[in-house]
């Protein structure tokens, strides 16, 4: 499961950063920030090839020594970030789309608020308890 | 030593060559020896043959070949690779000794001189080891071809046999012009002899394996694979050195590993890992490089070795991700192309990261105090080590506990002492830069800035505050902009601790300034703390230290603040705000985009502190881009009371001021805005414009999005409120509205050339009086250029304009107007072409008026603008009819016709024709003083007024080809129009006629009717026009119609001018339209003219009345 969940504005501004509380946070808030480079790169290049349509799932954006780092970008630019350990092997490219599905449909959903001004941080109770869903459980 | 000991030895890095020693070459002294050298090591391109070559002296000692051990049973090695024996391949163990010797074939002294040779082949002759010895004779003749010179040949297999040297190893360098191609030669031959060599070497180091076995001898497996490897790269087989390296590479992590040989086999692993993934690169497989580099970190990683020097696993593992970059980098420069995800800054970055766990291990492990043990125990009797990767106080030691205990703690205290001596920092940050530089060039900027924040840091822990500053404030701005609070918070409080360290008492309260505004995500104590250390700094006050800082770094910057404090001068400051997110926001608008001049202006300033204690200020004032107005735009506090932000609501200052008449129609903008604060140090917090930050902007959209309207709870979000306020920088000063009414009165359409009079009438509801009024009126500037041409503008009535006049006339004084009166003025337009134009009226004065208590003088005007179509009044159509008004395409000299012409009038106001007349060219009229018949004549819209001209073309006149008629002058005015209005006098040009001459000219007199059984006597007038006798055949046929009497066929002569009659009397037989009798003429000596050319002078049908009573003549006579 992974240790760090991101959600950056089309501007490139956090909208939402959540992270395993055990580690060192600023550490995956560069983390997160430093993907971004990957992410412009490949809607650049993506971009130029076919704007309708591209694949929203990125793949793994980086790897780190102790971190992989996978990006995934909405037809409306709002990028999605998830960072798994790297010694965690068990999860497989489906299950790390998966995530990101349902990452996706439950933004949606907080768009679909008419309370939330697009652009605002994601204060959402329910969003909040499915990223939880997603972490890697601290015991 | 200290940060060498990671480094790799230079002999691992360089490229092995084949090693060929040169003796018997005396470069120092002799010219053509040194020549011979040069040739060898000067210009060693890629094409030519790898052997690194060294000159020796004859008689110089190589390193002893150790006796061959027999049998491996009883031996147990001490470790893996000895420290000497790359570089003793590489440098001293040659493949080919050659010994240089001048000899002729021819000497005379052959014999003496063949036995020297001999001898010193002795002397190099190398005991024990298979290095060849080779002889080159410098000779100073061209040999000839071999088998032509039976001496040398001779001589040669005699010194061959004296040397015990094979017939291959035996060269002639004849010392002439192509020294070079001779070198190239032998040195080929030389690489031949090396390659041999290095093959008999490696089947040597192969021979050994069976002897081994796998329980006491596994050192040497990988000793053994290791040195196959590097002999196949000196051999330059470099295919099949990468598999031995990869055997040697798997057995060493088959070796049993323990704390104690832990070093020693990570070392190994890396020199060979370090082999494996250069001539990966070298083969163009970089994958592979990066592959096999994986494999080897996962399979090091764990393998820490002792606790108590756990920084050399993270040195090392740092060493491995350098030299990796490195290779990788290396290999980028021969030309591969790496990518964004994959390029040499990934693995400088991860050596930086280890760097960084081994500098914060060797704080945990190295305690300050600890002194080193003497004798120390790292010290060796050879200075080095005898194997790689082993302890220097217990070389050679292959079980697994250590011999002793003592030595053994001692010797881990020692190297922890030489640990804490190493410039860590320097490592990081040079490791830093290095990854910088290549994720610039890989396009990845948010990297780069994080290394760069990484660096700043690690200067901040290097204690050179300076550089860190510098680095910190470089990315700073780019965090800001993307608006990453939270790393941005966290940079800022390292900058805020670097700030205080150095007691930059500026970037101190500017990073207090940032780190207390919205955009910091620091906690609401700390955010109190930072404010408490502000206010002190700005009374001039020592600061209190900020936490995390080491005591001894605080109690230094204490001091320094002491001294800045002392300081008297340079207490002001001037920070520029604009491009941060301060604690305190600003926003100033004009309350309108524009302001009449006769309204005060005003001005809005809102200032609102992020910070959660109340901050005071002093001043508050607003520059605007006209300084005289700068004054009334001060806020001051008085005496000892200072102006007070809370935090959280939003302070508002307004300034009203009075603008200067001159600068109407001119913008007024908002330059800066300065905030002053402090008491003892004084701070200007300026915004540039009217306010706003970095964050503003986007606050602002975001506000904008929100705006949609929130039910009643809308009006209670101050927080929205706020960010929904938005900048009015600037405001136009526009002049005074004018308190007049002007009204246009014409009647439209204009015609086309006629004076359009328009009335203009201007009523004053103004309380004073409106002095100078001015009127501009005339044709819109702006409009098609060539109706300014066309187009004529006057205020005089009584004569037509011409083109003199202007399209517009400007500035015509009317006066003075009192409260309530009125004026008119009456403008005449001339239109000399149709279409539409658009007129403009302007009525400018000035007014004294007072605004706020001042009195000022006001320019007004008032603008009207109407559009006027110009329409033609009349057409005028004409054309030519002979005298019985049958259509003329032609006229004939000296014979009358008719002009007649029709006026059709399309204006939609009546016309009132004053006269019209002819000018003639050549035409001449029958009447002498024509009177116009349409003198006096109204027309109405569509109504058509028709005259016709009698005229004739005088005789003489050229009669071929067309001539001009003349001009057709019509004078008019608009019926409604006064009397004393000038004609407007319109000339249309006739159109042009074919004229011809006629030799014969026939005419018919005769009554406009006839009557059934009557007689209609017709008389012929037959007229010669020619200077000629014309004879004339002349008939007339028979008519159902008519019966006549008279010459029915005649042959007459006619004289020149003459005219000759015919008379006769036609009894008609029918009532009606009847055709008379057909007249036939010919003329013989004029074929051209005939009855058909004649005829049209001729009538043709004549009205015949039916015989009637006398009665009905009366009443027709009646009608």
């Amino acid at each position: 499961m992974a240790v760090c969940i991101a959600v950056i504005a089309k501007e490139n501004y956090p909208l939402y950063i959540r992270s395993v509380p055990t580690q060192n946070e600023l550490k995956f808030h560069y983390t997160v920030h430093t993907s971004l480079d990957v992410v412009e790169e490949k809607i650049s290049a993506a971009g130029k090839a076919m704007a309708d349509q591209r694949e929203l799932y990125l793949g793994l954006l980086y790897p780190t020594e102790d971190y992989k780092v996978y990006g995934y970008v909405t037809n409306s630019k709002v990028k999605f970030v998830i960072v798994v350990d790297s010694s965690n092997t068990s999860l497989r490219d489906n299950e790390i789309r998966s995530m990101f599905r349902k990452l996706h449909n439950s933004f949606t959903d907080v768009m679909c608020n008419p309370f939330y001004n697009p652009g605002d941080p994601v204060q959402s109770k329910v969003f909040e308890g499915m990223v939880s869903g997603m972490m890697v459980q601290v015991s | 030593m200290s940060g060498s000991q990671w480094e790799l030895p230079p002999e691992l890095c360089c490229r092995p060559m084949a090693f060929v020693a040169l003796t018997g070459l005396d470069v120092t002294y002799n010219a053509v020896h040194r020549a011979i050298w040069d040739a060898f090591c000067a210009n060693r391109r890629a094409d030519r043959v790898p052997i690194s070559f060294k000159v020796l002296a004859g008689d110089h000692e190589y390193p002893k070949c150790r006796t061959k051990r027999t049998s491996y049973e009883w031996y147990i090695p001490k470790g893996i690779l000895k420290t000497g024996w790359m570089n003793k391949h590489l440098n001293l163990v040659p493949a080919l000794v050659v010994l240089f010797y001048e000899l002729d074939w021819d000497d005379p002294q052959w014999k003496e001189k063949q036995s020297e040779c001999a001898t010193k082949v002795e002397i190099v002759s190398l005991q024990g080891r298979n290095t060849k010895v080779a002889v080159v004779l410098i000779q100073k003749k061209t040999p000839l071809p071999p088998g032509e010179d039976l001496v040398a040949s001779e001589r040669a297999s005699s010194l061959c046999n004296a040397c015990d040297l094979s017939g291959k190893s035996l060269f002639v360098l004849p010392h002439t012009d192509h020294l070079v191609g001779y070198i190239i030669r032998l040195e080929n031959a030389f690489y031949e002899h090396a390659q041999t060599y290095y093959y008999t070497e490696i089947r040597r180091v192969k021979s050994h394996k069976e002897f081994l076995n796998k329980t006491t001898h596994q050192l040497l497996f990988v000793r053994h694979q290791f040195k196959i490897a590097f002999f196949s790269e000196l051999k330059q087989d470099t295919q099949n050195a990468l598999k031995y390296y990869r055997t040697a590479y798997s057995l060493v992590h088959e070796l049993r590993a323990h704390e104690t040989n832990m070093l020693e086999i990570k070392t190994m692993a890396g020199f060979i890992n370090y082999k494996i993934c250069r001539l990966c690169f070298q083969h163009n497989t970089p994958l592979d490089a990066i592959a096999q580099f994986r494999k080897h970190i996962d399979l090091c990683k764990k393998k820490i070795g002792s606790a108590d020097l756990a920084f050399e696993h993270t040195a090392w593992m740092s060493k491995q991700f350098q030299s990796f970059g490195e290779l990788f980098d290396e290999a980028i420069k021969l030309g591969l192309t790496a990518i964004q995800t994959q390029n040499p800054g990934f693995y400088y970055q991860q050596a930086a990261c280890y760097s960084q766990d081994r500098k914060l291990t060797a704080q945990q492990l190295c305690q300050a105090g600890a002194v080193c043990p003497i004798p120390d125990p790292l010290d060796t009797p050879t200075g080095g080590l005898d194997f790689y990767g082993q302890r220097a106080w217990r070389q050679g030691h292959q079980s697994i506990d250590p011999p002793d205990p003592e030595k053994e703690r001692t010797g881990i205290l020692a190297l922890q002492i030489k640990e804490r001596d190493v410039p860590h920092s320097e490592l990081i940050i040079a490791l830093l830069s290095n990854a910088v530089a290549q994720f610039k060039k890989y396009k990845c900027p948010r990297m780069k800035s994080h290394l760069m924040v990484q660096m700043g840091e690690e200067y901040y822990h290097a204690k050179d505050y300076t550089k860190a500053l510098k680095l910190l404030d470089y990315v700073m701005c780019d965090y800001r902009t993307e608006r990453w609070w939270a790393l941005l918070t966290a940079i800022l409080s390292t900058a805020l601790r670097c700030s205080y360290l150095m007691a930059n008492v500026k970037d101190y309260m500017t990073y207090c300034m940032e780190l207390l505004g919205r955009a910091s995500t620091l906690k609401e104590e700390q955010k109190s703390r930072i404010e408490k250390n502000l206010l002190k700094v700005l009374k001039n006050e020592v600061p209190d230290a900020e936490p995390d800082c080491e005591p001894s770094g605080s109690s230094a910057a204490a001091a320094l603040w002491k001294d800045r404090m002392a300081l008297s001068g340079s207490n002001e400051f001037s920070i520029e705000v604009q491009d941060y997110v301060p604690f305190i926001q600003c926003k100033a608008r004009f309350l309108a985009p524009s302001f009449h001049v006769d309204q005060p202006i005003q001005l809005q300033v809102f200032l609102r502190a992020d910070c959660p204690h109340p901050i005071s200020f002093n001043k508050l004032s607003v520059s605007l881009s006209n300084q005289c107005y700068n004054q009334w735009c001060v806020v001051e506090a008085s005496g000892q009371d200072t102006m007070l932000l809370t935090p959280g609501e939003t302070s508002c200052f307004s300034f009203n001021f009075v603008a200067k008449t001159q600068d109407v129609g001119k913008k007024i903008e908002m330059t800066g805005i300065e905030l002053m604060l402090g008491s003892g140090r004084w701070v200007f917090l300026s915004w540039r414009g009217a306010g706003g930050d970095a964050a503003s902007a986007h606050e602002a959209l975001q506000a904008s999005r929100s705006a949609r309207p929130r039910g009643p709870g809308a009006g209670a979000r101050p927080e929205g409120a706020w960010d929904a306020l938005t900048i009015q920088h600037s405001t136009m000063i526009i002049s005074r509205v004018p308190k007049i009414s002007v009204q246009l009165s014409h009647q439209p359409p204009a015609l086309n050339n006629e004076m359009y009079c328009i009335t203009l009438s201007i009523q004053s509801q103004e309380e004073g009086v409106a002095r100078e009024v001015r009127l501009t009126a005339g044709l819109k500037p702006g409009q098609d250029a060539n109706l300014s041409q066309a187009t004529h503008v006057t205020l005089d009535r009584g004569q037509v304009c011409d083109a003199s006049d202007p399209a517009l006339l400007p500035d015509i004084p009317l006066g003075d107007l009192n409260p309530g009166h009125k004026v008119e003025q009456r403008v005449y337009v001339r239109c000399v072409s149709t279409g539409p134009r658009v007129f403009l009226f302007h009525v400018a004065y000035s007014i004294n008026t007072s605004v706020d208590g001042q009195e000022i003088d006001c320019n007004c005007h008032k603008d009207e603008t109407i559009a006027i179509e110009t329409v033609e009044p009349f057409e005028v159509s004409s054309k030519f009819v002979s005298t019985k008004l049958e259509p003329l395409d032609r006229v004939v000299v000296d014979i009358p016709f008719v002009l007649m012409t029709d006026l059709l009038s399309s204006s939609p106001w009546p016309l009132l024709l004053h006269s019209s007349s002819l000018q003639l060219v050549t035409m001449a009229t029958c009447t002498p003083h024509p009177l116009s018949q349409l003198e006096q004549v109204v027309l109405q819209t569509g109504e058509c007024a028709s005259e016709c001209f009698c005229l004739q073309c005088p005789s003489g006149a050229e009669a071929n080809g067309t001539v001009a008629t003349g001009q057709y002058v019509i004078s008019w005015r608009r019926e409604s129009s006064s009397l004393d209005t000038p004609l407007v006098h319109t000339t249309v040009p006739l159109p042009h006629i074919p004229l011809e001459n006629i030799p014969l000219y026939i005419h018919a007199e005769l009554p406009s009717f006839g009557r059934v059984r009557e007689t209609l006597p017709v008389r012929y007038h037959i007229e010669n026009r020619t200077a000629l006798v014309q004879q004339v055949e002349m008939a007339v046929e028979p008519s159902d119609a008519f019966m006549f009497s008279g010459l029915k066929q005649v042959r007459l002569h006619i004289l020149p001018g003459a005219e000759q009659q015919m008379l006769y009397n036609y009894y008609p037989l029918m009532a009606g339209y009847q055709s008379l009798p057909q007249l036939n003429i010919s003329l013989p000596r004029c074929p051209a003219t005939d009855t058909h050319t004649l005829r049209r002078f001729l009538p043709q049908r004549i009205f015949v009345k039916p015989q009637g009573r006398e009665l009905d003549d009366a009443s027709i006579a009646a009608a």
